[in-house]
């Protein structure tokens, strides 16, 4: 990284002084290209970034609270989305993919997954009453076998989503190169080719704007479901070890983070439990991330446009379920927002899973908190690990097992 | 010659016991097919049905279900986008076959017109938010 030109500490004192100087990474790009990296980043002491789209890997932890006489909970399930029980008595967690037991899932293809822990998470944090059933096998310090009870975020005694792999840095561009249509947790994909569908927020998306990990890590506060949340670290399936751009901007899915939040201070409006038609259910998150200017290659690597962002065009009817590697070809962000891409001669329309026009709100309202003095920045106590970490992202390696059948 | 036309019928509450609807195949050689139906007894009810069958026995049909009191009206379909649901992510933009549903280029940001829409419904499952409503009536 080039010389370092301000702190953290010196930004907040800033902020609590009501002279920050903040702005959204769309905006930061327009300054770069009227006064240039060095002169943005002496002024600039804030970027803000945001990304709103479905994160599969999301999920909430509850405490629902001590019932009279005691349980210990074994089974769990809020509004039939089961929760894992598999904790302390009255502990749960419940993930965004969950389905109920009775779902028909896809066995009348495509499924329609109207409801799942996504729609549960939602439905908690805008307040609605929720049906808690559970059961048990009963001990001697907690006899109670069964729980059917409404329940309320404000009941409870803790909620926070607890989030293993969000805000991914790059996504894939899912096209159908088959010759049926296909329904996949990138939308539906039209065969021979029809449409490609994208997620990312490109240059506004929080891991794009940052690719080394250079100022964020454990502890960094973050917009997290319309509240405040904080990083982790590193999230399932962390990949530094991507192909780059001359930036460093990565060109495939490759950074992800684990995030936090308590979520009696969040928002139902960032976070929307979503229906993947033949798919299942997730969880649309919104999120966002400041990033401090410590120098002025922080302002070099946050201003870079969608027309220098890459994602590659993967074959979602053969390559990725069978989980090989190629690629069809590779598209800027520009393009993919233009509403068609070029692969080869043909010109494919592009839909998107990402909304761009919420990251932009979310930037904003970020940036707004930031003016308004009301968050502040945290210094990361653990950073990242990037690509000089020599992290790679591996393939289950299966082997068999002997006696398999006892 | 052979249609098949999709109508709605109200019943008024004395009819809603009597079995009007099954004389249309006994008495006029339609065939049809409920696609909606709400009935309570005691109540006003209603259903959207297809007829099929030759061109003047749907007609002779409708017009003795007229006859014995219940209203009779084309369907017509209405989708609706509630603007509240929708996540502004775009899914739906390439799906729509008429640009009913369009998203500015610049910002990004998704929009409906109701009067380019057909109420083809291609766009109401793909929805990951579910952002579409269809109505009968
Ligand atoms: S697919 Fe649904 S949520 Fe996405 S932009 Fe269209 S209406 Fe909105
Ligand atoms: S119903 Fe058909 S025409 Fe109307 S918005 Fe949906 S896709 Fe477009």
């Amino acid at each position: 990284m080039t010389k370092q030109i301000r702190t953290i500490e010196e930004i907040n004192e800033k902020i609590k002084n009501g002279k920050v100087v903040v702005v959204t990474a769309e905006e930061l790009i327009d300054l770069v290209e009227k006064d240039g990296i060095e002169k943005t980043a002496k002024k600039v002491d804030v970027v803000t970034t945001g990304t709103f789209g479905p994160m599969c890997s999301s999920g909430l932890f509850v405490n629902v609270g001590h019932t009279k006489p005691k349980i210990k909970i074994q089974k769990a399930w809020l509004n039939g989305v089961e929760a894992y029980a598999g904790l302390a008595a009255v502990d749960l967690y419940i993930g965004a993919t969950q389905i109920p037991d009775d779902d028909p899932a896809n066995k009348v293809f495509p499924g329609e997954f109207k409801y799942g822990g996504g729609h549960v998470i939602h439905d908690l944090v805008a307040g609605k009453d929720v049906h808690l059933e559970a059961t048990s096998y009963g001990t001697n310090c907690y006899p109670r076998k069964k729980l059917s009870t409404l329940l309320n975020i404000k009941d409870l005694n803790e909620a926070f989503l607890f989030n293993p792999r969000n805000a991914y840095q790059n996504y894939n561009v899912a096209v159908n190169a088959g010759d049926k249509t296909i329904y996949t947790y990138l939308g539906v994909l039209q065969p021979k080719l029809a449409n490609a569908n994208y997620c990312s927020a490109g240059q506004l998306s929080p891991l794009l704007k940052d690719p080394f990990y250079k100022t964020i890590g454990l502890g960094t506060k973050i917009f997290l479901g319309g509240g405040i949340g904080h990083i982790v670290g590193a999230g399932t399936q962390h990949n530094p070890d991507s192909p780059r751009t001359s930036k460093g901007t990565p060109k495939r899915g490759s950074g992800t983070l684990c995030v936090t939040g308590d979520l009696k201070q969040m928002d139902p409006k960032w976070l929307v439990g979503v229906s993947m038609l033949g798919y299942g259910t997730s969880l649309a998150v919104g999120l966002g991330i400041p990033i401090p200017v410590l120098s002025a290659d922080t302002v070099k690597w946050a201003a870079v446009k969608d027309e220098e962002i890459f994602a590659p065009i993967v074959d979602y009817s053969n390559d990725y379920p069978n989980a090989k590697p190629d690629i069809l070809g590779e598209v800027s962000y520009k393009e993919l927002k233009s509403g068609k891409i070029k692969l080869g001669k043909k010109e494919i329309p592009t839909g998107s899973l990402s909304g761009y026009s919420k990251a932009l709100e979310i930037a904003n309202t970020l940036k707004n908190w930031i003016k308004s003095g009301k968050f502040t920045l945290n210094s990361p106590a653990e950073k990242i690990p990037g690509p000089e970490s020599g992290i790679k992202f591996r393939l289950l390696n299966e082997r068999p097992v002997k006696n398999g059948d006892k | 010659m052979k249609i098949s036309k999709k109508v709605v019928l109200t019943f008024p509450q004395s009819l809603v016991d009597k079995p009007i609807v099954f004389h249309l195949i006994k008495d006029f050689d339609l065939v049809f097919n409920i696609l909606r139906a709400s009935i309570t007894p005691r109540e006003e009810g209603l259903m959207v049905i297809e007829i099929s069958g030759k061109e003047d026995d749907c007609k002779k049909g409708l017009d003795f279900l007229k006859s014995q009191g219940v209203n009779v009206q084309p369907l017509k379909k209405d989708v609706k986008w509630i603007e509240k649901k929708c996540l502004q992510c775009g899914a739906c933009i390439p799906i729509c076959p008429t640009q009913a549903l369009k998203i500015d280029r610049k910002t990004m940001a998704v929009s409906f017109d109701e009067d380019k829409c057909i109420a083809c419904e291609l766009c109401v499952k793909p929805c990951p938010a579910r952002a579409f409503e269809v109505r009968l009536y």
